[in-house]
């Protein structure tokens, strides 16, 4: 059933094909086909309502949760058809992670946010073993050191970069294999989202990332391929030195130099 | 000329002074071309109405309160020497076939020929007193009208006028309302204080025995010893809380499940008809759910029981916990629903994106998020709960017992309230002025849950918005 990923290179993560998106009769997303390697960050770029978050969400299913929302096309994640009717959504979700726009954090500890995760999966037998897995999802987050004294304390009480460093965190806990991130800094300030873009350059040693930014200097800075999308179209896509000095398309030139958009 | 009418006129002489004074405006207008005129028409014609009508409604209002009174007391004085003298009561029912000839209203027997005489002098002086008020009212509507007429200039700002009439009104009208809660308080904590010169305040909170004997008119002070009755609050609150707490084990499963499936599972369609269906629950006459405690479930619990071995009575505490449980299911399932669909969607998608299914982000992340809320619509229910009568009077077996048998007829505060004041009671005796302690009680209890309800509620709205 992986046609498609034995005629590609062999660290393939996520292979795309012909990927649509309706929302009732509206097409949000008009046929996208897209590789991506493992331990790359790819950004996604483009005008607000290009469907970059849409096909975002199809990595990991989370359209299905939206009414009246239709996917076709054929999307393999390490290999396995995700719309294969014998494919668990849970395990899926669990092993394809996502961090959303606002910081989400649940209203519980900081603790029982990190546990949640975990608990549901049972990945720990005993509370030593939650406690390390908190723990380290707190330290690869780069939170620990901030909350290491008040882990009982609500999550929502932390600042904005805190508690979005907090859900990062979250979904490290699972040990997922790739992670979204839909506009992950789009409600920080500078300073929260330059720590947040740091930790993305670290996570990427063990996680593939796909990120939506409208910020195109972050894109920049973080990622290694960028994808342009417009009106529901995967315009170019491109390691990212080369499409932001030297783009193919006329309409990415048009965008990242601000002419539109 | 009635009051009714006189306020119909004053209406229509609103309306036309209102179209005067929007005509006199743009007149005004382009008398001074270039200046531009601060309000608009209407408001001109607004303000124009205004004054004709306030000043005249107030004097009408005033006159209302007084006039009755005025013409009662002219009356009084004109009465022959050996009536004028009468004390209160006897006063009352002299004045009362007075104003009754006077009035030509319902057949006064015998009427005597002073009577007559009186009623007609009454008749003469409310014919005078209504000539005067309309006069007066005339002139003030007339002179409002007229001044303001002339008041119209370009920077005459007439909007800032009604503006403020438009304040005022505001204000007028929720202090009724606020005032009506403080006189019904008022009302009560009077009767009650009149209620504990008889019964030490320690015998009704802390008494376990509620035996009011029946008292014939006008208790005497000998009579007031002891030996009369007790009134202990204790068994009537230990039924209103058993009862209560029957129908909240009911309402609160049945009424989140409820809520949850409308607002998590339910199609947006089934959502829209079923949620107006289950809220007609509560608009149902609670008299009616009265008859389906009594026919319906009682009988049916008494037949369950012997099945098990029990023995439940028709009229218990459980015929009337249940059947108030199930009227209180829409206070907690509206509610709740409001409130679970408050959470927002991304922390939903949080859980979902973890890899949890939809009903462990329901128990573990929707229902935590939301538990404020819920807690302060099932303390809204409680307190309707501990409040309803009449499903109680007909249900719950009414036997002012100490009991916490749930088998058992119970009887509740709200029962004893109708019981103490239907019935032939003096109004000045304890059996009746007891109700108004038990009332205050009710009030107290009813009042603190909806407080402690809407700081909880008021705290969890903070967190989302």
């Amino acid at each position: 059933m992986s046609n498609v990923a034995q005629d590609n290179a062999t660290n393939l993560k996520i292979i795309a094909r012909d990927v649509k998106v309706f929302y009732g009769q509206a097409e949000a997303v008009k046929g996208i086909s897209m590789d991506i390697a493992q331990n790359e960050v790819v950004a996604f770029i483009g005008p607000s309502g290009c469907g970059k978050s849409t096909f975002l969400r199809c990595f990991n299913r989370m359209n299905d949760t939206i009414e009246h929302c239709r996917v076709t096309g054929l999307i393999e994640m390490a290999g396995l058809n995700i719309h294969d009717p014998a494919l668990d959504v849970v395990q899926l979700r669990a092993q394809v992670g996502m961090v959303f726009q606002k910081p989400n954090p649940f209203p519980k500890s900081i603790y029982e946010n990190i546990a949640y995760g975990p608990r549901l999966h049972g990945l720990a037998e005993r509370k030593a073993d939650l406690d390390d897995i908190v723990e380290s999802s707190l330290r690869r987050a780069g939170l620990w050191n901030e909350v290491k004294d008040r882990l009982d304390q609500p999550g929502t009480g932390l600042s904005g970069g805190q508690q979005q460093r907090l859900c990062i965190a979250r979904t490290i806990a699972v040990s997922p294999e790739v992670i979204l991130m839909d506009e992950p800094c789009s409600a920080l300030d500078p300073i929260a989202t330059s720590i947040i873009e740091e930790l993305i350059d670290e996570l990427k040693q063990n996680f593939t990332i796909v990120m939506v930014t409208h910020n195109m200097q972050q894109a920049a800075r973080v990622s290694d391929k960028t994808a342009f999308f417009h009106l529901g179209e995967l315009v170019e896509m491109g390691p990212t030195n080369e499409l932001f000095t030297n783009p193919q398309n006329k309409r990415t030139e048009d965008y990242i130099t601000g002419r539109y958009g | 000329m009635s009051n009714i009418s006189l306020i119909v006129l004053l209406l229509a002489l609103m309306a036309i002074a209102y179209q005067v004074g929007m005509v006199r405006s743009r007149k005004v207008a382009t008398i001074n071309p270039g200046v531009r005129m601060h309000s608009r028409p209407q408001h001109y014609g607004m303000m124009v109405g205004l004054w004709a009508v306030l000043p005249a409604f107030f004097v009408l209002l005033i006159w209302a309160w007084f006039a009755p009174g005025v013409i009662n007391t002219m009356v009084q004085a004109s009465l022959p020497a050996e009536f004028a003298t009468l004390d209160g009561n006897g006063m009352r029912i002299v004045m009362r076939r007075i104003s009754n000839l006077a009035a030509n209203f319902g057949i006064v027997a015998d009427a005597a020929d002073w009577e007559l005489v009186a009623a007609e002098y009454m008749k003469q002086l409310q014919h005078s007193s209504t000539m005067l008020l309309t006069a007066l009212m005339a002139t003030l509507a007339s002179a409002g009208l007229v001044i303001s007429f002339y008041k119209i200039q370009p920077q005459l700002r007439a909007r800032h006028q009604v503006e403020r009439v438009v304040k005022v009104l505001l204000v007028l009208c929720s202090t009724v309302a606020v005032l009506t809660t403080v006189g019904i308080v008022l009302s009560m904590v009077g009767e009650t204080m009149k209620f504990f010169s008889f019964i030490k305040p320690s015998d009704f909170f802390f008494g376990t025995t509620w035996n009011p004997r029946f008292s014939t008119t006008g208790v005497g002070e000998g009579s007031l010893t002891g030996s009369q009755g007790s009134f202990g609050l204790l068994p009537l609150l230990s039924g209103t809380m058993l009862v209560a707490f029957i129908a909240l084990v009911v309402a609160i499963p049945l009424g989140l499940m409820v809520a949850i499936y409308l607002s998590e599972y339910a199609p947006a369609k089934f959502r829209a008809t079923a949620k107006p269906v289950i809220e007609v629950l509560a608009g149902i006459p609670t008299i009616v759910y009265g008859f389906f405690a009594l026919v319906t479930v009682g009988p049916f619990l008494t037949d369950f029981g012997a099945m098990l071995g029990l023995t439940i009575r028709a009229t218990s505490a459980l015929t009337a916990g249940v059947v108030m449980g199930i009227m209180i299911i829409p206070f907690i399932s509206s509610l709740t629903d409001d409130i679970i669909t408050q959470v927002p969607k991304t922390m939903r998608d949080g859980s979902l994106g973890l890899g949890a299914t939809k009903s462990e982000t329901i128990l573990k992340v929707v229902l935590p998020a939301a538990l404020p809320g819920i807690v302060g619509a099932v303390l809204l229910a409680a307190s309707r709960a501990i409040g309803e009568t009449m499903i109680v009077v007909l249900a719950a077996g009414n036997s002012p017992a100490l009991t916490a048998n749930p088998f058992e007829a119970v009887s509740t505060v709200t029962v004893t309230i109708v019981n103490q004041l239907t019935g032939d009671n003096d109004f000045a005796s304890p059996q009746s002025l007891v109700a108004f302690a038990l009332g205050l009680t009710l009030f107290v209890i009813t009042l603190l849950l909806n407080v402690m309800a809407l700081v909880i509620v008021r705290k969890y709205r903070e967190q989302y918005e």
